[in-house]
């Protein structure tokens, strides 16, 4: 039984301090997060795959390069990959049944930048299957299970990152965010989490679900953690036509930036509807911010009410065809003696696509089939285009724009699931972002019912160091970012 | 805009997709309550606005044309199941 | 019975000669192992990306050129869905609405000497797919992805062309504006050029088009106008016979001369379109097609006119020896580095005669060109006579020798030439054949032939049968 070495909770800043100074080394700290996760993870059900082995190897390595005097900022940092990245070697599922058996021939570049940065990999996520979904409730793997209160959803589709880094399980992790997959799990627990501009981040190797609309991410326990993470990410990738053709970049430069004189727009559309306790812990973080010298402005953004039907076109219709690839034949899932070539295709895809998933491929077919094609994926993206404007023009007047992440804290498992609507519209506020492209970032403001809830900053084109940079000055003022829940193991009690 | 079981069928089929028979009159159902929350568009003027592809005005980097990729078949065949003579096999069709 | 119109447009498939696939940095060698140059992309792996051949749009831009066509700056493609085995990610990725040319046209020779104009409506690039394996798996299908992603230019004429002659007609002159634009390789039998003929028929004199069938996939100008007659017939047959031409995919099989409906193609069809999110619009500006322009090889009009300035051929030998890129450049040489005439001669007759003009390849032929100019020089210097010379090309075509002069010297080839070696043989001869000699002088000239036929058997075939006639001619008539 390996002691636990550290609190699981600390920040990347301590970790740091704590392996260069040698209080404890990275296999030490790889062990301690393995241990924990063995303990509570049965739980919670954030990983599908738990590479302990690799990791240890892993670490072994960066602490000889600590040793040498070579460690970087990321050098023997334990972090989590979303089993939505390839990674070379190990299982790489989607959170579903069609790659249960998939071990990926290649990395993706995000895993393979973060690998080259030194960080140690503790093994792969859990999610909604191919990434649709809100409350990973649709995964092969069974529910994941938010660590604040195991009898509710922990947000989705990067529900088992987020319960990761929430749980203590590692100090970061990566996650995607289609139409608000980063961002809603991380205020549902409570974690700071960010999506950042689309092309920022290589898709190379990340498991396409809405191509105009996927971007990788992060997930931390503070907004420092998450800058440090995600600039190591960053950088122009030729293997990715859609990748903006721009340096890595130091996302950590504005970290140190005052909020004094940022304009905050807050959209005039969005107060009014939240429930009131939601509403009440927004005016108390915006109060805050306001505090620190930042104005805020009222702004209109007219046709976000609008964002989520064009998503249910854009999206699924991407998807629809992103998934035709897996048919039995080259690689996943293949079913038991097809008697012809059309048998070979519609079981193996139906045996083994989930719920959701079939749905929207059913959906996604539809509106590009002939005759629907103008009346809804050119309508879908000419509101696209009116979205786009809003943003801009709104950005004409303010520097960043805030927002609600979702309606309220975590339901319950099982609550919405049978009531896709429902569940669509809890990405109400993060959607809008997905479809402009703009960067979008998750922090925790509070608690409802002793659950987390975060707000969201939405920023300009590029401007993700602002973004982390007053989420960082939010943090100096708050401690609702150093909150964690209790988890409970059998007979043995954490804190 | 609804969909008939007609239609339904028909996506099922283009799509590879089965849909069990008790569970057709269900799937109507729930394409008809997405497609009515994707009819919202329609009340939006969206005469003479360009449509959007993706959120950034960049041109496609094109690639030089050189071979930089040698043979990886038995890697990548190494997650097929079913091959032989390095060819992958499906059930036989006539063309 | 009615007089029936038929009523055809073909869609060409040219794979462009790139050295790495459109989307993925591949080879496009024919002929590898299966499987042995697909990637990541070519397959379809979950998790990868296209990333598009720059050299694609030159060859595209050239063709476009080469007919005449509007050149679009800005070209998108789209994702087209269908299920097939040899189409690995379930769509292929082509251009639909913003394709990269446009609004062309190629003019032919009619049967009846007239020109006509074949509209090109569009030329566009796509992804060329796999291949399935038919035969050797019982029960069984191989697929062969190799093939998949190489660079496809598909163009699409209007159904102007009315007869299986014109068609195929129309087929080989952009076959030969391909090769001449070196986008293509233009080998046939390996695929580089494929083409899918639209047929319907109409009574004649009606402007309603009939009900169209598409015959997919033929690789031969021959199974082309076999494979368009068979349709036609097929589809008059239908019609008087009370019934209606069913639009469908057709697949041409030559073997039974006939036309079968494809299988596991759906009648209709719903490729649901639309724009391939993970490619960017490609701008080319008006400097990139002036370059192209500029760097334009001289097209097949322009080379026929000038071999016949420049060598001095009749249209019609300057159209055959310029109706193949690689068979003009050789022919060119030649005729440059020995007599026009003779190696207009040459070419037409005794290398032509040895290989196919439509898929002619001067890397395939075992007669290297500067070899056949030294030919026809040692001919013209009269170091060896016309007869003999063919027996050296013979050799040379055998691979026994790779050198004419080496094999001349060998062999002992070279012409006798000097009188004074070639007179004694001639007297002799004339000596030992007094019958022919007083036949001759009594007015049978024709019998010339026979006392040179003698003195070239007699020196083995080597005197100069030139000098040979002139000398017998002087020996008889001044006795």
């Amino acid at each position: 039984m390996v002691a636990h070495v550290t609190t699981p909770f600390q920040s990347i800043a301590e970790i740091r301090a704590n392996l260069d100074d040698g209080t404890y080394s990275c296999r030490e700290l790889a062990e301690s997060l393995i241990s924990r996760i063995e303990e509570h993870d049965n739980d919670i059900n954030a990983f599908i795959t738990v590479t302990a082995d690799d990791a240890r190897s892993t670490a072994d390595a960066q602490d000889v390069l600590i040793a040498k005097g070579q460690a970087g900022p990321l050098t023997g940092i334990p972090l989590a990959h979303k089993d939505i990245f390839c990674t070379e070697g190990v299982k790489t599922s989607a959170g579903s049944k069609m790659l249960d058996n998939f071990i990926a021939p290649y990395s993706a570049t995000v895993v393979e930048k973060l690998k080259a940065a030194g960080c140690v990999t503790l093994g792969k996520t859990n999610l909604d299957e191919f990434a649709m979904g809100s409350s990973n409730e649709n995964s092969y793997y069974g529910p994941v299970r938010n660590p604040w209160q195991k009898s509710h959803v922990p947000g989705g589709s990067s529900g088992g990152s987020a319960a990761a880094v929430a749980a203590g399980f590692c100090p970061v992790s990566t996650g995607t965010d289609t139409g608000g997959s980063i961002r809603q799990p991380a205020s549902m627990c409570g974690v700071t989490g960010i999506k950042p501009t689309y092309g920022r981040v290589s898709r190379w190797g990340m498991i396409a679900f809405a191509s105009s609309l996927d971007q990788a991410g992060v997930f931390a326990r503070n907004a420092q953690d998450a800058a440090i993470l995600l600039s190591a990410m960053t950088g122009a990738d030729p293997r990715d036509s859609t990748c903006i053709d721009a340096p890595l970049a130091d996302l950590t430069q504005e970290l140190s930036t005052p909020l004094a004189g940022i304009r905050i727009g807050v959209p005039e559309q969005y107060l009014s509807e939240l429930d009131a306790p939601m509403a009440d812990l927004l005016t108390s973080a915006l109060f805050e911010m306001e505090a620190g010298g930042a104005k805020l402005v009222d702004i209109s953004l007219p046709h976000t009410r609008y964002a989520v039907p064009a998503y249910y076109v854009i999206a699924p219709a991407e998807c629809s065809t992103n998934l035709s690839r897996y048919d039995g034949v080259r690689f996943g899932y293949r079913c038991e003696d097809p008697e012809d070539i059309e048998d070979l295709y519609k079981r193996s895809r139906s045996e083994a696509f989930g719920d959701e998933v079939k749905q929207r491929i059913l959906v996604g077919t539809f509106t590009l089939s002939t005759g629907y094609y103008d009346a809804y994926y050119r309508k879908a993206q000419q509101i696209r285009r009116l979205i786009h404007q809003d943003f801009v023009a709104a950005f004409n007047s303010v520097d960043v724009i805030a927002a609600p992440t979702c309606p309220g804290p975590a339901f319950q498992l099982l609550e919405k699931i049978s009531d896709s609507i429902a569940m669509y519209l809890q990405d109400i506020y993060t959607i809008p972002v997905n479809l402009a492209g703009l960067p979008g970032l998750s922090m925790p403001i509070g608690q409802i019912g002793q659950m987390p809830v975060g707000m969201q900053l939405i920023g300009q084109y590029l401007d993700e160091a602002r973004l982390l940079g007053m989420a960082h000055q939010f943090q100096q003022r708050t401690d609702w970012h150093l909150a964690t829940p209790t988890l409970q193991a059998t007979g043995v009690s954490h804190g | 805009m609804a969909v008939n079981k007609e239609t339904v069928l028909t996506i099922a089929t283009l799509a590879h997709l089965e849909i069990a028979i008790d569970q057709v009159d269900d799937q109507i159902e729930r394409m008809n309550r997405i497609l009515d929350l994707v009819d919202e568009m329609q009340a939006v003027d969206t005469h003479e606005v360009r449509p959007l592809a993706t959120p950034f005005d960049q041109v496609q980097r094109l690639r030089a044309d050189e071979v930089t990729e040698s043979n990886q078949r038995e890697k990548l065949q190494s997650v097929a199941t079913r091959t032989s003579d390095g060819l992958y096999l499906v059930p036989r069709f006539v063309e | 019975m009615a007089d029936w119109q038929a009523v055809i447009g073909l869609e060409i498939h040219a794979q462009l000669n790139t050295r790495s696939k459109i989307f993925s940095a591949v080879s496009t060698a024919f002929g590898a192992d299966p499987n042995t140059q697909a990637s990541l992309v070519d397959l379809g792996f979950p998790g990868v990306l296209p990333v598009t051949n720059e050299a694609v749009y030159e060859k595209a831009v050239a063709f476009g050129l080469g007919v005449g066509a509007t050149i679009n700056h800005q070209s998108v493609f789209d994702r087209k869905n269908y299920f097939y085995p040899d189409l690995p990610k379930g769509y292929q990725i082509t251009q639909l609405d913003e394709p990269i040319v446009e609004h062309g046209h190629m003019d032919i020779n009619c049967a009846d000497g007239s020109r006509k104009t074949i509209h090109i409506t569009r030329a566009h690039l796509e992804e060329d797919a796999g291949k399935s394996l038919h035969r050797d798996y019982a029960g069984e299908t191989g697929i062969d992805l190799n093939r998949a992603g190489t660079p496809l230019l598909e163009i699409v004429s209007e159904p102007d062309l009315r007869s299986a002659e014109e068609a195929s007609t129309y087929a080989r002159q952009i076959h030969k504006l391909l090769t001449y634009l070196d986008i293509c390789d233009g080998n046939m039998a390996e695929g580089s050029m494929r083409c899918d003929a639209n047929v319907s028929i109409r009574p004649l004199g009606s402007s309603e088009l009939g009900t169209r069938t598409e015959t997919k996939n033929i690789n031969s100008f021959r199974f082309l106008e076999q494979a368009i007659n068979h349709e036609i017939e097929r589809q008059i047959v239908v019609i008087e016979s009370g019934g209606r031409v069913v639009q469908e995919t057709r697949l041409y099989d030559p073997d039974r001369d006939e036309t079968r409906p494809m299988r596991s193609k759906e009648t209709a069809m719903d490729y649901r379109y639309f724009p391939e999110p993970d490619l960017l619009p490609v701008v080319i500006d008006d400097s990139f097609i002036s370059a192209v322009q500029d760097r334009l090889p001289e097209m097949p009009d322009e080379k026929r006119a000038r071999f016949q300035t420049a060598f001095g051929l009749s249209e019609e030998d300057a159209e055959t020896l310029s109706g193949n890129r690689s068979l003009a450049d050789y022919f060119e040489y030649v005729a440059s580095a020995s007599d026009p005439r003779q190696a207009s001669n040459w070419v037409r007759v005794e290398l032509l005669g040895r290989t196919s003009k439509d898929s002619f390849n001067s890397e395939d032929v075992p007669v290297p060109a500067s070899e056949l100019a030294s030919l026809i020089n040692r001919i013209s210097d009269e170091t060896i006579s016309g007869k003999i010379a063919k027996t050296v090309f013979d050799a040379l075509w055998q691979g026994e020798t790779d050198s004419v002069d080496a094999y001349i010297n060998v062999k002992g080839l070279k012409q006798v030439s000097d009188s004074s070696d070639l007179a004694p043989i001639v007297t002799a001869i004339i000596a030992n054949n007094p019958k022919q000699v007083e036949q001759y002088r009594a007015g049978k000239t024709k019998l010339l032939s026979f006392f040179v036929g003698q003195v070239m058997k007699e020196t083995g075939g080597k005197a100069n049968p030139k000098q040979v006639n002139d000398l017998v001619r002087i020996q008889l008539d001044t006795a």
